[in-house]
């Protein structure tokens, strides 16, 4: 009998805490499988961070540090400064990337830190209990916009995919979705490639994943799938928003 | 014996830091630190090291926290509102059981407060200044040669106890220049089992954490650490005597205010007035063996500060309120002058405050 699926060496046998039909999972198993298939595990760094991806140290089959929130690019740059040699990245979510710790983001993308960011965006606040993000859609109702997200008192959202490639240091930014297998199929190349990126020595790669938070959207798990296709995609447009490198490597 | 050279405080203790073998410096400029990151700038990009000035105070120590946790001896050095924005770093440093080095020249405050020297950062740096219950070693030097010597110690205990360091100097500190001999130091590192190297399969993954959402869990941690420290309480006290072998009024002082209390003393011995000095080194652990065999001896004590009385407390509880304790300070980066310091030990002397 041929295996047609296994799970990723590059994750443990812990179970995960996720809520049923959160993405999370979906984007572990996308990071595990490209640091298998790159054959990095042993020399990556994983960088968690604030938010219900706070326990990706205990998902991930290598060594793992925790960081303050929004400080992950901050302590990602400790450590790759320590020793190049090794792969570090980043797993942040919305809240933590986006909003307090939008400094260290620009910051680390700006002066081209050879690392890779995963970027987790579900437009809400999910492990405190669904509080509006600074992603959270215009009019999106949430635990502290109960009336819906109001542009003219708290203003709009942050598309920081479009704000990054406006920086020289960003080498490679790209906005994926795993709401469906194609979306999935991409993914898995655009994370893939963020890794492949740095083991190249090229420079600063984030891919964001747009993902979902059923229980603090109040929507059923399909349901999710559906408004990411309907209301979160048209918002933030999937595709490639800077690829230094590969221009480069086109001259 | 190496030659003595003239050098500023600042720039003694970033060569110190080089020659412990430090090689991973993150900072943002704050006055009067700047000197420290100027020095780094030049020094390590020649040595193979790392120099990298950070888009904020707070980015700043958490490149320290990511350079430590690989097992590196790595520094970041600031003035006090700067400290306060590490400080969230510094705890999570704590929590992570991670060395490092910090260094805090002092300026006046609270708020933006002044540019010039004081020891106003007394109570953040000995009672942790971040959330949380953890402690800090805390140094004090008082002279350009300590602040490079107290480097050497602070990145070895830091290794020992597996705790941030605090070197807590002042604006005098930094900015004053003073011959200092740099002897080249092997150091002995401790080994870093737990540091973050990569697997490279053969091992289980290491991880750096302070997350404990089970409270029976964050409580044996919080309970382990402190076994450490009542080690480091027990073991790691320094502090320095001056003039106390028949001392019937004991100054206590620290840094700058040490040297000014220093010539005060000498001056009140000249008066007949017999006037000795313990000069705390280390303010966490605070040099509480000196200062109770000192109450055995001496009718009272002197705290010297430049605040508004922070260590005076320190004091008292280490003699455990046996003897009057009076305060002499100055603030907002005003320094003591000796007579005033000579007045107050003369006062002490009549038995008034």
């Amino acid at each position: 009998m041929s295996i047609v699926f296994e799970k990723p060496r590059a994750l443990t046998d812990a179970p995960l805490h996720y809520c049923p039909g959160c993405t999370h999972g979906i984007i572990h198993r996308l990071v595990a499988e490209a640091l298998d298939s790159l054959d990095i595990t042993g020399r990556t760094i994983g960088v968690a961070s604030v938010g219900c991806s706070v326990f990706a140290y205990n998902y991930f089959n290598c060594d793992m540090v925790q960081a303050a929130h929004g400080r992950a690019p901050a302590v990602a740059t400790g450590v790759k400064r320590a020793d190049p040699s090794k792969i570090v990245f980043t797993y942040q979510g919305d809240g933590d990337l986006a909003s307090i710790g939008t400094a260290e983001t620009v910051h680390s993308a700006a002066r081209g830190e050879n690392i890779t960011i995963i970027f987790v965006n579900n437009a809400i606040y999910g492990m405190t209990g669904g509080q509006m993000a600074p992603t959270s859609l215009p009019g999106q109702v949430t635990q502290t916009s109960p009336y819906g997200r109001d542009v003219n008192t708290v203003g709009y959202p942050v598309r920081i995919c479009e704000l990054l490639a406006t920086l020289d240091g960003t080498g490679y930014v790209e906005r994926v979705a795993v709401n469906n297998v194609k979306n999935v199929r991409n993914a898995k190349k655009a994370i893939e490639k963020a890794f492949r990126n740095q083991v190249e020595g090229k420079g600063f790669s984030l891919i964001e994943v747009i993902s979902t938070c059923p229980t603090n959207w109040g929507k059923t798990p399909q349901d999710a799938l559906k408004w990411v296709e309907t209301d979160m995609i048209p918002y933030y447009p999937l595709g490639v928003y800077k690829d230094k490198f590969s221009e480069e490597a086109a001259k | 014996m190496a030659e003595k050279i003239l050098m500023k405080g600042n720039e003694a203790l970033a060569e110190a830091a080089i020659m412990a073998g430090c090689r991973h410096y993150f900072g943002y400029p704050i006055t009067p630190q700047t000197e420290v990151a100027a020095y780094m700038s030049r020094r390590m990009p020649k040595i193979g090291g790392c120099f990298l000035q950070a888009e904020s105070e707070i980015a700043a120590i958490n490149m320290v926290i990511g350079a430590a946790a690989a097992g590196k001896r790595a520094m970041t050095s600031s003035s006090s509102p700067g400290i306060s924005l590490k400080s969230e770093g510094i705890s999570y440093m704590a929590g992570c059981d991670l060395p490092a080095l910090i260094v805090n020249v002092q300026r006046g405050g609270p708020g933006l407060g002044g540019i010039q020297p004081s020891q106003s950062d007394y109570f953040q740096a000995t009672r942790g200044g971040g959330h949380g219950d953890y402690h800090l070693l805390v140094l004090a030097p008082s002279s350009v040669q300590e602040m490079a010597d107290l480097v050497f110690k602070g990145f070895d205990l830091a290794e020992k106890y597996r705790m941030p360091c605090m070197l807590l100097a002042d604006g005098t500190m930094g900015q004053m220049m003073e011959p200092v001999e740099l002897t080249e130091r092997t150091g002995d590192p401790a080994p870093k089992p737990w540091a973050l190297t990569g697997t490279e399969g053969k091992r289980r993954p290491n991880i750096i954490n302070s997350l404990a959402l089970e409270p029976a869990e964050l409580e044996k941690w919080n309970e382990e650490r402190f076994q450490r420290y009542d080690i480091v309480r027990e073991k790691e006290q320094m502090s320095e005597s001056y003039r106390m072998e028949d001392a019937e009024i004991c100054v206590v002082a620290f840094g700058i205010a040490a040297r000014v209390a220093q010539n005060a003393i000498d001056a009140a011995r000249e008066k007949g007035i017999k006037a000795g000095m313990i000069r705390p080194i280390t303010l966490w652990p605070f040099p509480e063996k000196a200062l109770k065999a000192a109450a055995e001896q001496c009718k009272s004590f002197i705290s010297v500060e430049l605040n508004m009385g922070q260590m005076i407390e320190d004091v008292r509880l280490a003699i455990e309120c046996k003897r009057p304790v009076s305060l002499c300070c100055r603030t907002g980066g005003m320094i003591p002058s000796p007579d005033e310091v000579l007045a107050a030990i003369e006062r002490a002397a009549e038995g008034g405050k």
